[in-house]
C-alpha cells in the first residue's frame, strides 16, 4: 500500500464517546481495513479494522496465537509477552496443544448443557434482584447485579467458593488492567494460580460434583494444568459477562426505546443479546495474532513473523458488514458479529454467555420498569484501562 | 445438498446448534458437531448455509450436486 497516510504508533485505547470504538480506529478503517502499526517493542506490524480482513486472519491456521511470537501493541505490556505461559492456559496456544485441553471442556459448555442451567441462573438473578429492592435506591448496578451473577454461576460451574470472590475478583481486575506493571500482572496471576493449584489439588483428594474435580478425574492433567484451564476460565467466565452486563445496561438506559423493546417483547431478546455484544465490543484491543509464514489477506501481504493486532470494535462497525453499524439497533440481524472471536479460538464460554443474558437483561428491567441513571452519563466510570472494556460502577435509581 | 463435518476441525463452540438445532447437535462427551439431519429438507436450505458459514473453525461444508442449487447466494 501506498504511505499516502503517516503510520499508526501504537494501538490507541482512548475513546471520544462512551459507546464507539476510538475515532482513530474507525478513520484508520475508512483509509485501509488493514494497515502497517508500530508495536510497543519497535516491530513493524498491522493493524486490522476491517470485518472481512478479521475474520479472515482469526481462521487462518498460519496465524499463530502464541505469545512468545507475538509483539505487544502497547509499550507496557512488552515485557509480559515474552513471559512463560503457565501450563493450561491454551488461550495463548496453537494446535494441537490447545485441541488437547479445549476437547477436554466443550463437552461442558454446549448448547444443550447451558439450556439446562437455565433454572439456576433465573434463580440467581431473581435473588439478586430480590436483594436489591431490599437494600433500596440507589445501588451501584455492578455490585449487586452485574458482577454476582457471572461470578455466582462461574464459581458453582468450577467448583471454586463464592466466599473467595474479593481475591479473585481483584487478581483478575489487575491481570486485565493495561496500565499495571509487568510486575504487579505476574504477582497476580501468581497468587491466583497458588490459589487454584491448591483448590485443585484438595479436589483431586476430596472431589466434588463440579468442573475442576472433573478435569482431575480426566487423568490426563497434573494440578498445574487445572490451576492454568481454571485461571482462564474463572477470568473470562465473570469479567466478560459482569461487563457486558453493565455496560449493557448503561448503553438501554441512554437508549430508551431500545431498552423498552428488550423488556417489552420476550421475542426481541436473542436477537438484542447479539447486538449488543457487536455494538458494544467489550474486548478494548486485540486480539493479536503472528504470521507463522507469508499470507496475503484481501490483497495486502503479511511476512512471515509480523504481528497483526485486531479491533474487534472496528470490525464489529464496518459498515461493509454492518450497515449503519455505529447505531443501537437491538432488531437487527446482527449475527456474524467477531465479539467473540471468531476461528479456533472462538469463545468458549458463548453460549453460557448468551443464556446468563438473555435471562438477566430483561429480568432487570422487568422488576424495576423505572430504572434510570442516579447521575448524568458523563459522571459514570468507566474501564478506560482495562483490557475488557466497561463502567467501573453504575449508580441507578428505581 | 448434503452436509458434511469434519470432527478434526470442530472446536465445540455450537453456533450450528445454536442457529438450526433441527440439524445440528452436539456431542455430550467433547462438544463436537452431531448432524441430526445430513440432508435436510429444501426449505431449510438458507438457513443450513447460513449456519455453515457461521463456523468458526471451518469444520462444516456443503455438498451441492445440484448445479442450480450451488449457484444460489449465501445470504
Amino acid at each position: 500500500m501506498t504511505e499516502a497516510t503517516p503510520r499508526l504508533s501504537i494501538f490507541p485505547l482512548a475513546r471520544e464517546r462512551t459507546f464507539d470504538p476510538p475515532d482513530e480506529l474507525t478513520r484508520r478503517r475508512a483509509e485501509a481495513p488493514l494497515q502497517r502499526m508500530m508495536y510497543g517493542d519497535g516491530h513493524e506490524g498491522w493493524l486490522a479494522t476491517g470485518y472481512a480482513e478479521s475474520r479472515a486472519i482469526l481462521a487462518d491456521a498460519r496465524f499463530s496465537s502464541r505469545p512468545e511470537l507475538m509483539h505487544s501493541a502497547l509499550p507496557q505490556r512488552v515485557e509480559l509477552r515474552r513471559g512463560p505461559l503457565p501450563p493450561g492456559f491454551f488461550l495463548q496456544m496453537d494446535p494441537p496443544d490447545h485441541t488437547r485441553y479445549r476437547r477436554l471442556l466443550t463437552g461442558q459448555f454446549t448448547v444443550r448443557r447451558m439450556k439446562q442451567l437455565e433454572p439456576r441462573i433465573h434463580d440467581i438473578t431473581e435473588s439478586r434482584l430480590d436483594a436489591m429492592e431490599r437494600e433500596g435506591a440507589p445501588a451501584d448496578l455492578v455490585r449487586s447485579f452485574a458482577l454476582p451473577i457471572p461470578s455466582l454461576v462461574i464459581c458453582e460451574m468450577l467448583g471454586v467458593p463464592y466466599e473467595d470472590r474479593e481475591k479473585f475478583q481483584h487478581d483478575s481486575s489487575v491481570i486485565l488492567d493495561l496500565e499495571a506493571s509487568t510486575d504487579e500482572i505476574t504477582a497476580a496471576r501468581d497468587d491466583l494460580l497458588a490459589y487454584l493449584g491448591a483448590l485443585v489439588a484438595a479436589k483431586r483428594k476430596d472431589p466434588g460434583d463440579d468442573m475442576l474435580s472433573g478435569l482431575t478425574a480426566s487423568g490426563e492433567l497434573t494440578d498445574a494444568e487445572i490451576a492454568g484451564m481454571g485461571l482462564l476460565l474463572l477470568i473470562a467466565g465473570h469479567e466478560t459477562t459482569a461487563n457486558m452486563l453493565g455496560l449493557g445496561t448503561f448503553a438501554l438506559l441512554t437508549n430508551p426505546r431500545q431498552l423498552a423493546v428488550v423488556r417489552d417483547d420476550p421475542g426481541a431478546v436473542e436477537n438484542a443479546v447479539e447486538e449488543l455484544l457487536r455494538y458494544l465490543s467489550i474486548l478494548h484491543i486485540g486480539p493479536t495474532r503472528t504470521a507463522l509464514e507469508d499470507v496475503e489477506i484481501g490483497g495486502t501481504l503479511v511476512r512471515a513473523g509480523e504481528s497483526v493486532t485486531l479491533s474487534l470494535g472496528a470490525a464489529n462497525r464496518d459498515p461493509e458488514r454492518f450497515e449503519g453499524g455505529d447505531t443501537l439497533d437491538v432488531t437487527r440481524s446482527a449475527q456474524g458479529h467477531l465479539s467473540f472471536g471468531h476461528g479456533i479460538h472462538q469463545c468458549l464460554g458463548q453460549q453460557l454467555a448468551r443464556v446468563e443474558m438473555r435471562i438477566a437483561y430483561p429480568a432487570l428491567l422487568r422488576r424495576f420498569p423505572g430504572l434510570r441513571l442516579a447521575v448524568p452519563p458523563e459522571e459514570v466510570p468507566m474501564r478506560a484501562t482495562s483490557a475488557v472494556y466497561g463502567v467501573r460502577r453504575l449508580p441507578v435509581l428505581w | 445438498m448434503k452436509i458434511k463435518a469434519d470432527l478434526e476441525r470442530c472446536v465445540g463452540a455450537g453456533m450450528c446448534a445454536l442457529t438450526l438445532p433441527q440439524v445440528f447437535d452436539q456431542s455430550e462427551d467433547d462438544g463436537t458437531v452431531e448432524i441430526l439431519d445430513p440432508e435436510p429438507p429444501a426449505e431449510l436450505a438458507a438457513a443450513v448455509r447460513r449456519a455453515v458459514q457461521l463456523c468458526p473453525s471451518g469444520a462444516l461444508s456443503l455438498d451441492t450436486t445440484d448445479a442450480a442449487e450451488s449457484a444460489e447466494p449465501i445470504e
